[in-house]
């Protein structure tokens, strides 16, 4: 028996919530994208919580396979944001509106 | 008492990184503080008993994704901010937003938990989540997920390579 579940959800909430709060106060492109990983993390967090009080093996592996997809996800976001600042010279999200024209 | 204690100090580690990655003027200072806080969660699983899982954790994320952070920052020669934002009714409203969010889980969390099965010791979970284990599980009842997964990555790095190139959009 770990300590207590609910300590590892609430730290999971608090993060999720600190990464929720970049997203929408932060301005740029890039800190925007590291709040995003910190969301995963705090999701990833609270699935190895419940995976190791209940002794299920899969939600360690669903943490394995969100691993590669956030790999994958900031290799390709990281490549936007270079081909956005190769045109805008700029990473604010507020100056970047490609729909508006 | 022990665990009691690495808990709470990794966990105001991760929190102290986190504030310091979402208040950071500077991108480079963002992405370290980043990484302190990855550091912070691998050892919330080392002290969880999932060692493969903490070890996977430093590898990937601390090593590999915020090596292209930095990379990607460094290419793009970002000036810090140097004034305060502008504080509007926008930002009010999303850290109001934000604690709401906050709030919310912590009281779902509070909730007797009536629904959740029987939690188990700690060594027996600890045997569970051996790499032995991880990888039978990966390799065995898991290998088509694990496929798709090096599809998406090389799609990923296709994708990826595409749209650096110059005058691609």
């Amino acid at each position: 028996m770990h300590l207590a579940l609910n300590w590892y959800l609430s730290l999971s909430a608090i993060l999720f919530v600190i990464g929720v709060l970049g997203v929408l106060l932060r301005r740029n492109a890039i800190v925007i994208f590291l709040s995003i990983e910190l969301m995963l993390n705090a999701a990833n967090l609270a699935l190895v919580a419940f995976s190791q009080t209940f002794g299920d093996v899969n939600g360690q592996i669903l943490v394995f396979f969100v691993m590669s997809v956030a790999a994958a996800e900031a290799a390709v976001g990281l490549a936007i944001i270079i081909a956005l600042f190769r045109n805008r010279e700029t990473v604010n999200v507020s100056e970047i509106n490609l729909f508006r024209g | 008492m022990l665990e009691t204690f690495l808990f709470f100090l990794f966990a105001v580690v991760a929190v102290v990184g986190a504030l310091g990655m979402l208040i950071a003027r500077n991108p480079v200072s963002s992405a370290l503080c980043m990484i302190m806080t990855l550091f912070a969660i691998a050892c919330l699983y080392v002290t969880l008993d999932a060692a493969f899982i903490g070890v996977i954790q430093v590898l990937i994320y601390a090593g590999a994704i915020m090596v292209l952070f930095l990379f990607v920052i460094m290419l793009l020669n970002l000036e810090s901010v140097p004034r305060l934002e502008q504080l509007d009714w926008r930002k009010v409203a999303a850290f109001v937003l934000g604690i709401a969010v906050l709030a919310e889980l912590l009281a779902v969390i509070s909730l007797r938990l009536d629904v959740l099965p029987e939690a188990v010791a700690s060594s027996e979970a600890a045997e569970a989540a051996s790499a032995t284990n991880i990888g039978i599980a990966l390799l065995t009842e898991h290998a088509f997920s694990l496929e798709m997964i090096g599809v998406l990555l090389l799609a990923a790095t296709i994708g990826a390579v595409m749209l650096a190139k110059k005058r691609f959009v």
